[in-house]
């Protein structure tokens, strides 16, 4: 890895804290952005050059601040120090930050950061695209393209949250513990769907990198939330899902079903620490929708070939989520793993009350039309994918589905 | 003597990197295992310390999640080397880092070493 490459890693590594601890001197999102960002600056210069600094995000908070303060007494029409002078003074000032921030303060800064991303105040889009502004520090242009707006329309929405956050009350204060278990519920709940933008458009390039932004958000929440089970089991979750995606599309970037992937491209790295987190999670006995879905996700990963699959176990677990969570959708699910136990019958009637609740849902009518094929009903399950097709989120779920409608016609 | 040598660094960067910056890491890394293989015992690298759980050895041992201790840098993995003193150690120490730059190695010396005596 090239220095440049060392650098930028550990100046996106340090910003969430950076940041936190900034907005904890200046209380305002845009001075300790600004501020952030000309610490990030004098870094790429600096750094080169003398040597990266013992604690980087020590030295990035201390410049920032500097550099903040500077600005606000320029502003007041002070005399400012001259900028060299500050950074050579900087050793002594940083070792004694660094010691501070072994303490309390990273966890509440950072806490804050996500608790204020989050704030309940915010529609679920202003949430992640204030996180990855924010947070992960993707650029308007980026977030924009990930989520097919115009870079006008994304620095308005980013715009707009931030104002809101503004007028809101924005505790500056350690919350209690229930607000704070509310506010960690919604925190897991925006990575997740951030998670999901990325997933379902795979190795897409302005939408995949959503996903390692996703993980990354959800390794700091864990090391803040080291003992919850239900954030263990959200990063297994992801980390289990993340792994297959170099299995998930063929080359002209159609989906390839679970059961049709190529095990062996599935990421190993990915798979173990994701094995290792649920299993963790599930020694706190505090079952949670999280932990049963990395579970069920945990099952297929272990299954090196899709017909050693565990599906009792599958079955077992989406029960499990029924009763945690009852959804049609987790209804649906269940009926995959119902067919491979009991027979695509069992499973359509499983799915036959979901119709009404699900008719615009495209996998529902994929699952019909493909449970109806094995019971060698053709004509039904055309109607099926036709209603399937009709609903596709995306280009690639569409292709899949007319693939089952040619070998209909083929066998026909 | 023999040496432990610790890697440390902030996983929160070593995890987020790609597959790719990954691999070239790892890439550059056996190489220099490669070239030192007659010094060298064996080694790990240890998944992030938010997969740690730690045993607090109190009469009744209470299991807690997370890591020994919670610092900036962490844990990554450790590699045992067999060279002839301090010296040596900071020799192998210093390859090691050109090869996977930031971060710290703690040399230290081990009391007891326990190699590996599974038949593969």
């Amino acid at each position: 890895m090239t220095d440049l490459a060392w650098i930028n890693g550990a100046i996106t590594g340090a910003r969430p804290q950076a940041i936190g601890a900034l907005l904890r001197y200046f209380r305002d999102l845009d001075t300790a952005e600004e501020a952030f960002q000309e610490a990030a600056l004098r870094a790429l210069k600096s750094w080169p050059a003398n040597g990266p600094p013992r604690n980087p995000t020590a030295w990035l908070i201390l410049v920032g601040r500097n550099a903040a303060l500077d600005g606000l007494r320029k502003q007041a029409k002070h005399t400012a120090l001259p900028p060299d002078q500050e950074i050579s003074d900087l050793d002594d000032a940083e070792a004694t930050l660094a010691e501070r921030l072994d303490g309390s303060h990273y966890r509440d800064d950072v806490l804050r950061l996500l608790f204020i991303c989050c704030h309940p105040e915010l529609p679920a889009t202003q949430q992640i695209a204030l996180a990855l502004r924010i947070i992960s520090g993707l650029s308007v242009a980026q977030i924009a393209r990930a989520f097919l707006v115009g870079e006008a329309a994304m620095e308005q929405r980013i715009t707009r949250a931030k104002a809101r956050i503004a007028t809101a009350e924005v505790p500056f204060e350690a919350p209690g513990a229930v607000e704070r278990a509310e506010r960690l519920g919604a925190v897991a709940a925006m990575i997740y769907l951030l998670f999901n933008e990325g997933y379902s458009a795979g190795e897409d390039e302005a939408r995949g990198p959503l996903c390692d932004e996703a993980i990354r958000l959800v390794r700091l929440l864990l090391r803040l939330f080291q003992t919850e089970p239900e954030i263990m089991g959200l990063a297994a979750l992801m980390l289990l899902q993340h792994a297959r995606l170099p299995a998930r599309f063929d080359v002209a970037g159609e989906v390839i079903l679970l059961e049709d992937q190529d095990r062996t491209r599935w990421q190993s790295k990915l798979i173990v620490e994701g094995l290792a987190l649920i299993d963790k999670a599930i020694r706190h006995n505090q079952p949670g929708p999280y932990q049963i879905q990395a579970a069920i996700a945990a099952i297929h990963s272990r299954a090196t070939r899709a017909e050693d699959t565990d599906w009792a176990g599958i079955d077992a677990l989406y029960a499990a989520l029924e009763r945690l969570q009852p959804s049609p959708v987790v209804t649906l699910n269940r009926a995959v793993a119902t067919a491979k136990l009991h027979g695509a019958e069992a499973a359509l009637g499983m799915i036959a009350p979901l119709e009404q609740r699900l008719s615009g849902y495209f996998h529902y009518f994929g699952a019909r039309g493909a449970f109806l094929v094995q019971l060698g009903r053709i004509a039904e399950a055309r109607t099926a994918f036709d209603r399937a097709i009709a609903l596709a989120n995306t280009p690639a779920e569409a292709a899949h589905i007319r693939r089952y409608l040619d070998r209909l016609t083929g066998a026909a | 003597m023999q040496y432990a040598i610790l890697c440390y660094n902030d996983e929160d960067v070593v995890w987020s990197w790609t597959q790719e910056e990954d691999a070239a890491v790892m890439g550059r890394l056996a190489v220099v295992r490669e070239r030192l293989a007659e010094k060298m015992g064996p080694s790990a690298r240890l998944l992030p310390t938010t997969a740690a759980t730690t045993l607090r050895k109190s009469p009744e041992p209470v299991v807690i999640d997370g890591p020994f201790a919670e610092t900036k840098e962490q844990l990554l993995g450790f590699y045992v080397i067999d060279v002839e003193n301090l010296d040596a150690a900071l020799d192998v120490a210093r390859q090691l880092t050109a090869a996977n730059p930031g971060g710290a190695y703690e040399i230290r010396p081990i009391a007891l070493y326990l190699p590996d005596k599974r038949v593969t």
